[in-house]
Parts: structure tokens; sequence; C-alpha cells
């Protein structure tokens, strides 16, 4: 009686620590099925995820893979860092190295300060009306495609018919062909990209300028502080951690070199100066169909702008703004 | 804005008006001249002569254009991406957001996470290549809208403005007794027009402007979209004559008026829908800013 009795107490009796798993995973489909309604709206957006960008990146295996497109991805045979070395030791590499630095450093140069010196003016500007007229005409060419884009650079600078050309011709000149002379192909992509983008780019720093606190010109105003004063020592500096903040982002995005910009203005006659990693991709992965080292210059790509926006966060977060995570 | 007593304009501010003024006409001269010379009389048209405005006003380019198989072909092909692309994109990326802001929601933080991954790292041009291959979409209209359905970007938008929406009415709403649906559906989706509004714009532009994928992935030149033909029609401009696009027209008439009217189409809706599209953008920079 008492060793039934004891016997009872003990197989009722479990130790806290037996139930805690069983009551949290109880809890977890409790939960589960409580947001149930939720993981529906979940799903659509997940699956789009998982099978648009999740999984190919599998198909990033190929660069350490010979394909062979009958055994099809996983039959492939195993090459290891075959094509990483060819890629290294392949000069179109540094050729494609090279330009994509280049042009970034001339949108540096000649494209970053533009928005900035923009912004300001249009702040300075005292007619509502024309403000606002101004920054509808600027804001416009953000919209369009790069095929839009790059066909009024046809219309203005090919050596037939392009405007450039014909005010040229009437006065006396020869005409220049400019879209099939590599000294000029990335000035021509940077002036693309000022006629594009520079009055966009006016949003964000007018947005911060008018958070600058008014009482700081009040104040300079009556010490007696010139327009330009103002502007040198109070409007440049309050926008200046904005400015910073875009700059590291844009070294972010360093390899990042707009692909339908360059394709649509690359022809054999510039390719040695219009190839970047993306553009050589698709010629040799897509159009000539070798997959692998399509993949491997790819992958090459993404893991440096992985590496770089991963840097730039950092060092974003540490001049102490926040950081995109 | 400055603070200043300001009476009267300083030679400063008139440089400042001046040079103001010339870089809006550096940004309109090209629409100036593209719209003049597909406007053009294609009779008068001299190829070697310089035009600002029309010599002689006439359709006769756009007349000829639509009446082209190919570009009514492209047109509709295009119109078919951007409308369904757009409304399931708007779908998908608001569905998702939303289930991103419940709290509550187990795993929400792997979700995310799985947001965030795609915007630092993307599989590159062949694998997407080869999924869409596999998918057997290629030379589908469908492969531009799949692949597109949605963005890390625009998830994290549409959920930041999700959560700035007053919980009050959320709460009122469970209290009445409506389900998780019924919330997202009667309640948070109508308080999301102006976000709806802007990504409509955006979605919709996108899926217009598209070329890359267009390019790649449709191989029938039949099934073209508006931005691959006009970059046939006017950067090849050696590979297809005007003549070629199978129109019923047998005048040939001048090319450059043709290209012309083609880009200007090619542009047409975003110019039209601009006055919304600027109001609607603005703001979402500003809110990206914020969030950046």
């Amino acid at each position: 009686m008492l060793a039934k009795g004891v016997y009872m107490i003990i197989s009722n009796v479990r130790k806290q620590s037996d139930i805690q798993p069983v009551m949290d995973r109880k809890k977890l489909m409790n939960n589960i099925i409580k947001h149930r309604q939720i993981y529906i709206l979940l799903a659509p957006g997940f699956l789009f995820l998982v099978l648009f960008k999740f999984v190919p990146m599998w198909g990033l295996i190929l660069a350490f893979k010979e394909y062979n497109p009958f055994a099809g991805i996983l039959a492939s045979k195993w090459v290891g860092f075959k094509f990483f070395i060819e890629l290294f030791s392949d000069k179109n590499f540094y050729i494609m190295l090279r330009n994509t630095l280049i042009i970034n450093l001339f949108g540096l140069i000649f494209f970053f300060p533009l928005p900035i010196i923009l912004s300001v003016m249009l702040n300075e500007i005292r007619h509502e009306s024309f403000k606002r007229i101004t920054q509808s005409i600027v804001y416009l060419p953000h919209f369009l495609s790069w095929v839009v884009i790059a066909s009024m650079t046809f219309f203005f600078f090919s050596v037939d018919t392009g405007v450039v050309n014909k005010a040229i011709i009437n006065l006396g000149g020869t005409p220049i062909s400019f879209l099939s002379n590599p000294a000029l192909f990335w000035p021509l992509i940077t002036i693309q990209t000022i006629w594009r983008e520079m009055g966009w780019g006016t949003i964000i720093l007018l947005a911060s300028i008018t958070g600058i606190d008014p009482q700081r010109y009040e104040a300079a105003v009556i010490d007696g502080a010139t327009r330009w004063q103002q502007i040198w020592y109070i409007t440049l500096p309050g926008i200046m951690p904005t400015i910073v903040v875009l700059l590291i982002l844009r070294l972010g995005h360093v390899a990042d070199v707009s692909l339908e910009q360059i394709l649509l203005m690359q022809n054999p006659l510039v390719i040695s100066v219009a190839e970047v990693f993306d553009t050589y991709a698709f010629s040799q992965g897509v159009q000539r169909g070798l997959i692998s080292i399509g993949v491997t210059v790819g992958m090459f790509k993404s893991v440096i702008n992985l590496v770089l926006v991963l840097y730039s966060n950092y060092i974003i977060k540490k001049t102490g703004q926040d950081g995109i995570f | 804005m400055s603070f200043v007593y300001r009476k009267k304009m300083t030679p400063g501010d008139y440089v400042n008006y001046g040079i103001l003024t010339i870089i809006a006409l550096f940004c309109l001269f090209p629409f100036i001249y593209v719209f003049s010379v597909s406007f053009t009389d294609p009779k008068v048209y001299v190829p070697l002569q310089l035009y600002v405005f029309p010599k002689k006003w006439s359709l006769e380019a756009y007349r000829y254009i639509l009446s082209t198989n190919s570009f009514v072909n492209s047109l509709k092909s295009t119109v078919f991406v951007t409308a369904i692309g757009t409304v399931l994109s708007l779908f998908f990326t608001f569905t998702f957001a939303y289930a991103l802001t419940r709290q509550s929601l187990p795993g929400r933080r792997f979700f995310m996470g799985c947001v965030i991954v795609t915007l630092l790292f993307n599989a590159g041009i062949v694998p997407n290549y080869l999924l869409v291959k596999n998918l057997g979409l290629i030379n589908s209209l469908w492969s531009l809208i799949l692949i597109s359905l949605t963005n890390a970007w625009s998830i994290i938008v549409v959920k930041s403005f999700m959560n700035s929406l007053p919980a009050e009415l959320e709460e009122a709403a469970i209290i009445d007794g409506a389900s998780d649906m019924g919330v997202f559906w009667k309640i948070i989706i109508p308080l999301s027009i102006p976000s709806i509004a802007s990504f409509t714009l955006f979605f919709a532009v996108g899926y217009w402007n598209t070329y890359f994928n267009a390019m790649m992935y449709l191989s029938d030149s039949k099934k073209w979209t508006l931005q691959v033909l006009v970059k046939t029609l006017v950067i090849d401009s050696s590979s297809i004559s005007v003549g070629q696009m199978g129109s019923t027209d047998t005048n040939s008439l001048p090319q450059e008026t043709i290209r012309m009217s083609s880009v200007v189409l090619a542009m047409a809706p975003i110019l039209v829908l601009y006055p919304f599209l600027q109001r609607y953008f603005v703001k979402g920079v500003m809110i990206g800013a914020i969030k950046g």
C-alpha cells in the first residue's frame, strides 16, 4: 500500500527541468497556431524570397564546379578554386577592376559635390515658385529609364546625327566620334549620371538643411555675418553629418556600377574602358554560356559588395550615426 | 532657410538665379530637342540641320510608329508586365511587411534577418538566369514579373510606415473581435493608402523602365517590351532599319524623327504621371532618409 502510494507520488511529480522543454514547445506551438493568419500573410513574400533570392545562392556552388549542362549542378565536377585562380590571373580582371574604380572616382570627384552645391543654392532662393519649378525640372531626369537616357546621349553625341556634331559641322569643324572614343567614355558616363541624379540628390540634402536651427542664423546676423559667411559657417557644417553618411554609403557601393547604364553605352570600340564585373558576367556567363566563369565573377563582385557595405556600416556607426542595421 | 531680413536682391542673388536657370535648362534641353524633332514633319526634316523648334509640326512620325506591329506588340507586353507586376508587387510587399510588424510573431527576427540578407548579398546574374531557365520561364513575360515581386528596401519602408500607424485602431478592432486578417484588410490597408499610392508609382515606374531583365529573358522579338525595342531601334541603329518594323506604310521616312518619337513614347507615361510621382516619391525619399 505504501509502495503503491510512493510509486504514484514519484510518477506524478516530475522535475521542473523535465517539464520545461515540453511546456516551451507546447507554448510555441500554441503561439504559432495563434498567429496562423499572420503566417498566411507572411507566406507569399517569404516564398518569393526563398525561391528567387535564396535558391539562386545555391547556384554559387558552380564557382567551384566545372558546369556540365548534361550532368546538372550536383553532378558537375568539383574543381575547387580553379576558376578564381583563372580569374585573378586573367588580365581582364584587372581591367574590370580598374574601370570600376575609375568610374567610381569620376563619380566621386565630379558628381558627388554637385547635389551639395545645388541644394545650398536652392536654399538661398526666396521666390518659392522659382524654387519649386526648378526643383520639378531637375528631379525629372531621375525617373527616366537608362534606355531613354542612352538614346538621348546618342541623339546628342552620335557622329552623324548628333546635335553636338551638327553644331560643330555648322561652325565649320570636323565631327568628333564621341561614342566610339575610349578616352571619352568615362566622361560621358559621368555626364549621364550628373544629368540624371544631380537634382534628385538634393532631396536628402535640402531636408537636412531645413533641420538646421534657425537661431544659429539669427545669431549670425546679429553678429553681422554676410550671407557667404552664413553659408560657410552654418549651412555647410550643418549638413556635414548627412554628407559624411552619404559619402560612406557611396563607398559601400563601389562595386555596384550601374549595369544597364554601362551595358547600353558599350560597344566593341570602347570595351577596354567599359567592361565591369557585371557586364563581363553577363557576356561570358549568359551570352557565351561560360557558366562557371560567369558565376565566379558575379560571386566575387557580390562578396566585395558585402564586405564594403558591412565595413561602411561599421564606420557610420563609429561616427555616431545610426547605421542601416 | 537662411534667416535674414533681406529686402532687395544682391548681385550674388542674381548670379544664383542665373546659374540655377542654366542648370534647369541643361536638364530640360534634351527633352525639348527630342520632342521637337519627333513632332517635326519628316518631309521637311533635313538630317544635317540643327533644330530647336519644329520647322513644321506634324504627327507623322507618331502615326508611323504606332502603325507598326513591333511597336504595338511591345506596348502590349510592357503594359501587361507593368499592370500585373504592380498589383502583385503591392500584394507581396504589403502582406509581408505587415506580418513583420507583429512583435509577437514567433520567428519574426528570423524573417527580418532573411530580408536583411537579401539587402547585403545577391547571387548574381548567372545564378538568377539559371533559375529562370530551370523554371521554364525563358521567353515568358512572367519571368519579368516574378523576379521583381518585392525587394528588401520596399518591405522595410512599408514596415516602417505601418509601425507609425496609431495602435489604438488596431486594438479597438481586436477588442471588437476582429481576426488578424480582418485587422489587416479592414484597418491597416485603408490606413496605408498613402503608402500604397507611393509604391504603386514606384513599382509601376520600375516595371515600365526595365531593360536588362527583359533583354536577357525574352528571346522572341515579338515579346519584347518597349525599352528593348527602343534600344534596338535607336542604339543599334545600324542593325534594324525603321522599314523592317512591319508597318503597312511603305513610305520611307527619315529615321531620326521616328526614333525620337519612339523614345518620347517610351517615357510618355512617366511624364504624364510626373506630378504624382514627384510628390509621393519625394516624401518616400524623406522617409527612407530618416530611416537610413
